[in-house]
């Protein structure tokens, strides 16, 4: 018999919980540092994002309405399914330049992040909600519910904690999210996506893509069915552009420049609430 | 007349011609003038019963002022109601050049006795329908009554006086092409002014193949005896793409005549708002969102 040869995986999208292949028929050859391994990434297009941004939108109604303590689960479980994915997210953080000690790190804090916003998934609208004072006969109070569909850009320097602490709050609260993965890290988002697919966490409620940001930030920014807009980056340009086109139809917009996404500031159930819309009602009472 | 006489449809056929229509790519300008014209073919449709007088006249104000903020549109070609809505329809159209057009004959499963379905088509076009859509009998029809069915459009169409009759043939019921095609024969033989595919209550309602057929059927009509016969495909049309794949099929099959309101409809709900989507994309660059149109 001959030498067996490694069977390759096919990095692809993930869209509506499935996992095609960009619509455009492009590719991005993504190396190592060392390299020694050649990888074919997805260069997703205008028209993979639409298809993501019509899954979410029709997937978003569907996950706000499921009970809090529903979603706490599915969040729960998508820690579960990471925990015992270690292995396949630490080669391929390896293969993208990080130490072992560092991808360990990375992988820990992923889960524990996973693990501390499913806390917060059923918590965070008590400890929002308030009743408010008026001197007229009305009970009135206030709410957050989740604003809809997230349009995202992850941060660049990081593979997966990233990628997951920006999509954790975001689906916490309600919402549902198109991402764009890490340009220079893109492996562990596609993998991750499989750990998504397994965690019952509906087909569209996250959407994946690969690609370049420079040309798909201004289809993330200026797509009207986009509530809010997540970019990370430093680009001064970018940061405008995205500001300018949420002008369109007054997206909500969330900075985040680059930087270590270990630290413990990255986790607060404020960063639910920048994804969240506040409703007021006036109910008559002792009439 | 009998099945032997019938034309025999390839379904494979139907299928691959379908897919490669299916296939064209419509774009930029050609696009833009293919939406408009989707959009002044559309046969608004409300059919619930749970539909009310306020729905109604919000459907007929939507009919003639499909997005205000974006000048240069065209209204659609007619309202579809339930026969207790026509005057209401009728009387919130005055003025606007939009037809009414009423189902009838005990629509949707057209069980009902023949009399008590020509009264029901006196009543609409008494209270001013311009067009009737009738559903014919596919329990009889299934049942090798061809003359029944037959003589029953005929009466209808006598019923029906000036107003324009469509006869719907709920293909979903009808189960294969060649059915669809006897039944379409049948149809325009006994004086149908449109062959219409379905009620939209029965799944599934407009497909492609199905379509062809009945097109075909249309073109056949025409060598034959000269006439031509108008199309509604109904049920299932919801986006702007599939409306233009409809589009590039009738050109290819029955030319440019049959490209106007007056032989071509889609009888569709929400298939006006992908259109709109699709007209503003073009001309702002940008992707819609629902939440800017109204509630269809």
């Amino acid at each position: 018999m001959s030498e067996r040869i490694n069977i390759q995986k096919t990095y692809k999208l993930f869209i509506d919980g499935k996992f095609p292949r960009t619509e455009s028929g492009r590719y991005i050859k993504w190396v190592d540092s060392k390299e020694s391994t050649l990888v074919n990434i997805c260069r997703g297009s205008r028209k993979d994002f639409r298809n993501a941004m019509v899954a979410a939108r029709k997937a978003s109604c569907g996950w706000a309405n499921r009970t809090a303590y529903n979603r706490t689960q599915i969040l729960y479980r998508i820690g579960e399914m990471l925990e015992g994915r270690r292995d396949q997210f630490m080669a391929e953080l390896v293969l993208q330049g990080l130490t072992k000690k560092q991808a360990t790190a990375e992988i820990d804090s992923s889960i524990d992040r996973l693990i501390y916003y499913a806390g917060w998934a059923d918590k965070f609208q008590q400890v929002f909600s308030r009743v408010n004072p008026v001197s007229l006969p009305y009970f009135n109070f206030t709410v957050p519910e989740a604003t809809g569909v997230v349009g995202a850009i992850a941060p660049d320097d990081t593979s997966l904690l990233g990628l997951v602490s920006i999509i954790a709050p975001v689906i916490a609260g309600g919402n549902a999210i198109v991402i764009l993965a890490s340009e220079s890290h893109p492996l562990c988002s596609i993998t991750f996506a499989e750990v998504l697919q397994t965690s019952d966490v509906p087909g569209g409620v996250v959407n994946i893509l690969t690609g370049y940001r420079s040309e798909l930030i201004e289809h993330f920014s200026s797509h009207m069915d986009v509530n809010a807009i997540i970019y990370c980056g430093n680009e001064g340009s970018d940061r405008k552009l995205v500001e300018t086109n949420a002008a369109l139809n007054v997206k909500r917009v969330v900075h985040f420049p680059e930087q270590n996404w270990s630290k413990d500031q990255h986790q607060s159930p404020y960063h639910i609430l920048k994804c969240q819309e506040t409703k007021t009602t006036w109910h008559p009472v002792g009439v | 007349m009998s099945p032997i006489f019938a034309t025999p449809i390839d379904q494979i056929g139907a299928q691959e011609r379908v897919s490669r229509l299916s296939s064209r790519s419509i774009k930029k300008e050609s696009k833009v003038q293919a939406l408009h014209l989707a959009l002044n073919m559309i046969d608004l449709t409300t059919l619930e019963g749970k539909d009310s007088p306020g729905k109604v006249k919000q459907l007929c104000y939507k009919a003639s002022h499909l997005h205000d903020s974006f000048p240069g549109l065209p209204n659609v070609a007619a309202i579809c109601v339930y026969p207790t809505m026509v005057p209401i329809a009728k009387k919130s159209l005055e003025g606007t050049g939009i037809n009414v057009a009423s189902v009838a004959t005990a629509f949707p499963s057209g069980m009902a006795d023949l009399q008590a379905k020509l009264d029901e088509v006196t009543s609409v076009v008494d209270a001013g329908a311009d067009e009737v859509d009738m559903v014919i009998s596919r329990g009889k029809f299934l049942r090798g009554e061809y003359q029944y069915v037959s003589d029953e459009i005929a009466k209808v169409k006598e019923a029906c006086g000036d107003a324009h009759l469509k006869v719907i043939l709920e293909t979903g019921e009808l189960v294969t092409l060649d059915n669809v095609r006897l039944a379409s024969d049948l149809a325009m033989d006994a004086g149908a002014d449109f062959i219409k595919t379905s009620t939209g209550k029965v799944s599934p309602a407009a497909t492609p193949p199905v379509v062809l057929t009945m097109l075909e059927a249309i073109r056949d009509f025409q060598a034959k005896t000269g006439k031509k016969i108008g199309m509604k495909p109904a049920g299932g049309i919801g986006t702007a793409k599939q409306a233009i794949q409809y589009l590039v099929m009738i050109k290819e099959t029955l030319g440019e005549d049959w490209l106007s309101p007056n032989l071509f409809r889609f009888g569709a709900s929400s298939l006006a708002n992908d259109i709109l989507m699709q007209i503003l994309k073009q001309s702002t660059g940008n992707y819609q969102s629902k939440d800017y149109f109204s509630i269809d």
